[in-house]
């Protein structure tokens, strides 16, 4: 029995059993890279948070976070996004099982549309905090508010044309070994866009709802 | 909106340097238009010779589009070396200001000098600094760890062809418009729309970002490589340290690079759509800024010193024929010192109102960092006793940096007492303290690897004669340069001063210049040393690739190493592996088998990503709309090309891998073993004798 620190069981999806030492390190090593990506994003988004912590009140007479907030929507958005990283989910256990292009592509558009309608939602409720005069403008708490909110909604949107991107690929190439380890990153990235929405939703939406 | 304000956007005739000095002939704007005249002239005259010799097609293939860490770490030492050739006349130009400027205008008016501050130390830090080291530490640290490259070659590519494109913003500047009057550091509100208007402020907010998306890239690169790409048995405490120090930058990059380009976001976001992160009004607070730029800033200051101190154990150890002394003492005071690094920021602004407390609890935290910097000095020092030691160029400069980097960080424990720091905060001291470090810190260690790596990358070694002279114009022009500063400073003198009042100071102002004048020889120097030791390279030939008898594994090889490194990947046994492989008469055999050998093949997609957002972001500093969305189009769409691309990878056959293998090895049993006292002498064809 190998040690559970062998590649081929840390990246079950990528299913490397049969494949030479150098494609496993190689691979490893490729996966890593993008958890080091992730760890300086989430230093990104922890210096958005501290900064948005300290401008929690320079609402300058304007509407504040009270005035904004839907927790409704907070609530469809958490749930649509986390709904999203569980079909993502089946995407890398269609991986695991070798269930063919079809499955993994079919779980692909699935986590594509709630994320879609994910980002629906957020630009919607955009348009309507602008339409009540609360814009990035107005104030430094709004402006922290859109850049750390739309900073994370970027990231989501460029989930998306990843999505599609490796949509083309999987049809192009079928689950080879690039395609694997990029659908393996994308997943990454995608729960880890989970996590940061988490915290957005208790630091910003949360506590922005106290009166 | 006229149909010039869209193809052009805010560029004028008068933004040009040439007009601006033709319509207004002060001496000011004709130095201006002299500097713009030299960049473009410079680069035309690069473009002529490029055509002439018909090198562009070798220039494209072999070195533009490769992705080999040996050829791009010798392009990113080029573009510093260019750099800092731009950036070390400007601070005699700010020296020759302020030796004259006094109770008069001198030769450049407040917004030149200003500009001449901000560009002077914007590149230093992003395009000489940064470059040299990351340049350094590709070059080396895979030969180090017996790797055939860094982790991902292709993002290598990009991250060098960002910093370069950062660097051709800095010269764009030179050319059109006016850089930021605001300092490196770029201080809002000042830099703020409110206050600065023009282009100068956005320059420095794209040219700063691409550095530091590169420098992201390359630390988690750098990264990934010593984590995972170390040859069999190179276990974490048989690194050299060298490499240690390589991945405690690494580490430092991606911990503080993403505050500067948030910071640099922000203030993006203010400029161009009217946000309130920094303004003086509805909520902004540029402590903020202050706050995430010294979190980077700080953590930097160790991004550019910890590499020359892995630098100069390799150097120490190799010239006094030593193991390095206290390996893991050394270890781990690098390691402290990276921890410290994020914990000091705020000494910074010790003067901007927190409470007595704070400041004392980062004063402290400051004053910590002395402790594993001294362990180090220390075992510098107990390495060189009783060895034996070859006062050499790498040797005189690592010496040099001893005794000058011990008094720099005196003065540094000076400030980080902050009721002193209120004293002398934002004077001409804290330009002699921080200059105090990163010369010697920074610059001669950078010197004194360049001197004791040259060999290995290019198969000759340097012309010893003009590295003396280099380090005495570097050793002595410091002091004079900056010794006259810490006095000035204590006196009140504010730094950034374009004038002065005080006739009294003009001794200090003539000693500062003559030594800026003198740093400036030995950059010339240096180029000099490149030249002569060119011309003289079939006298010092060491085409064996071991000149100095060190001790790494990147002696193992011939110089220059072949593009795969090494024909077979090396097994570590122990520290200083090279050193026992030649002691047990294990070095120069040949491998059991070879294999064929997997490389990544050239590429230009590095170079069009990394123009592509160049482009785009000279766009956005003038607001050419149509120019920022198509660089952007070619740096998205090269990217989303190559991912389709699967065959990236060549394969060397192993024939040709054992045939170049025995070449050398013929080559080095035909060589003569030298004894150290010969190895600056002609003799020396890189094999050294064994003694031991």
């Amino acid at each position: 029995m190998a040690g559970v620190t062998e590649p081929e069981l840390r990246h079950a999806g990528l299913n490397l059993s049969d494949d030479p030492r150098e494609v496993r390190e190689h691979v490893e090593s490729d996966v890593f890279g993008f958890w080091v990506f992730l760890m300086s994003d989430a230093v990104m988004f922890a210096c958005l948070f501290a900064v948005y912590a300290t401008v929690r009140h320079a609402t300058a007479g304007g509407p504040t976070a009270a005035d904004e907030f839907k927790f409704h929507s907070a609530i469809w958005e958490t749930g649509l996004l986390l709904t999203s990283s569980f079909t993502y989910g089946m995407v890398s256990i269609s991986m695991k099982h070798t269930r063919g292009r079809l499955w993994i592509a079919a779980f692909i558009v699935v986590t594509f549309c709630v994320g879609a309608g994910f980002l629906k939602m957020e630009a919607h409720d955009f348009v309507t905090m602008f339409h009540d005069g609360a814009t990035p403008e107005r104030s430094g708490y709004f402006s922290c508010f859109f850049v750390l909110v739309g900073m994370h909604g970027f990231h989501v949107f460029s989930g998306l044309v990843w999505m599609i991107l490796m949509g083309i690929q999987l049809a192009v190439f079928g689950p080879d070994e690039r395609t694997k380890v990029n659908l393996i990153r994308l997943g990454l990235f995608w729960h880890f866009l989970d996590v940061i929405w988490v915290v957005i939703f208790s630091v910003v939406y949360l506590q922005g709802l106290i009166r | 909106m006229t149909i010039w304000h869209i193809l052009l956007g805010r560029l004028t005739w008068s933004s040009l340097a040439f007009v601006r000095a033709w319509r207004d002939p002060t001496l000011s704007e004709l130095i201006g238009a002299a500097a713009a005249a030299i960049a473009v002239g410079g680069a035309v005259v690069l473009f002529g010779l490029l055509t002439y010799l018909r090198a562009w097609r070798y220039l494209w293939s072999e070195w533009l589009t490769s992705l080999d860490h040996k050829r791009i770490g010798i392009m990113y030492m080029v573009f510093a070396g260019v750099m800092l050739a731009r950036a070390l006349i400007e601070a005699v130009v700010i020296r020759t200001q302020q030796a004259i400027a006094i109770n008069n205008q001198g030769i450049v008016g407040p917004e030149h000098f200003a500009e001449l501050f901000s560009t002077h130390g914007t590149i230093m830090v992003f395009f000489v600094g940064m470059p040299l080291l990351i340049g350094l530490m590709n070059y080396v640290m895979p030969l180090q760890i017996g790797s055939r490259d860094v982790a991902f070659p292709y993002l290598n590519s990009i991250s060098l062809w960002l910093t370069i494109g950062g660097g051709i913003m800095m010269m764009a500047s030179l050319v059109v418009g006016k850089f930021s009057t605001g300092g490196w550091s770029g201080y809002p509100p000042y830099t703020e729309l409110a206050f600065n208007g023009g282009v100068g402020p956005d320059y420095w907010i794209w040219s700063v970002s691409l550095s530091s998306l590169g420098a992201l890239m390359t630390g988690i690169n750098f990264a990934v490589t010593i984590y995972k790409f170390r040859a069999p048995g190179m276990t974490w405490m048989r690194l050299p340290l060298f490499t240690w120090t390589s991945l405690c930058t690494s580490i430092l990059m991606i911990f503080a690079v993403p505050p500067l380009t948030i910071a640099t976001l922000m203030l993006a976001a203010d400029r161009y759509l009217g946000m309130h992160f920094f303004t003086n009004d509805l909520g902004g607070n540029m402590m903020n800024f202050v706050n995430l730029f010294w979190l980077f800033g700080h953590p930097e200051v160790y991004i550019l010193i910890l590499p020359p101190f892995g630098v100069y154990s390799e150097v120490v150890s190799a010239y006094s024929s030593k193991e390095l002394y206290g390996y893991t003492s050394l270890v781990i005071a690098t390691m402290a010192i990276a921890i410290l690094s994020f914990t000091v920021w705020l000494h910074h602004f010790f003067t901007m109102g927190q409470s007595a407390p704070i400041n004392a609890f980062f004063g402290i935290a400051t004053m910590l960092i002395g402790i594993p910097t001294g362990v180090k000095i220390y075992d510098w020092i107990w390495t060189m006793f009783w060895g034996e030691v070859r006062l050499n160029t790498a040797m005189l400069f690592s010496i040099g940096f001893m005794v000058t980097f011990v008094i720099g960080g005196m003065s540094g424990i000076i400030l980080a007492t902050p009721p002193v720091d209120y004293m002398v905060h934002n004077t001409l001291f804290l330009i002699a303290h921080f200059h105090n470090m990163l010369i010697p810190g920074m610059l001669y260690g950078v010197i004194a690897g360049y001197y004791y790596w040259f060999p290995k990358a290019f198969g000759f070694r340097l012309s010893e004669k003009w590295g003396r002279r280099t380090f005495f114009c570097f050793f002595v022009g410091f002091y004079l340069a900056f010794m006259p500063l810490y006095v000035m400073g204590l006196g009140g003198v504010a730094r950034r001063s374009q004038e002065l009042f005080d006739p009294t100071l003009r001794p200090w102002t003539i000693v500062a210049e003559i030594g800026a004048l003198l740093l400036f020889t030995g950059l010339a120097c240096i180029f000099i040393q490149l030249y002569v030791s060119i011309k003289q390279r079939h006298q010092t030939r060491v085409p064996v690739g071991d000149p100095w008898d060190a001790r790494g594994l990147e002696w193992s090889m011939s110089a220059p190493p072949p593009e795969y490194n090494f024909a077979v990947i090396p097994q570590v046994s122990r520290r200083d592996a090279f050193y026992w492989r030649k002691k047990y008469d294990g070095a120069y055999r040949p491998a059991d088998h070879y294999r064929d050998i997997e490389l990544p093949k050239n590429s230009m997609c590095g170079i069009l990503v990394g123009m592509g957002l160049t482009a785009c972001f000279f766009g956005f500093v003038w607001h050419i709309w149509w120019l920022a969305f198509l660089g952007f189009a070619v740096a998205f769409g090269t990217a989303v090309v190559r991912s389709f691309n699967r065959d990236v990878n060549r394969v060397i056959p192993a024939a040709e891998v054992a045939a170049h293998d025995r070449r050398w090895l013929d080559r080095a049993a035909a060589a003569r073993p030298i004894p150290r006292h010969l190895e600056l002498t002609p003799e020396n064809e890189g094999l050294a004798k064994w003694q031991g």
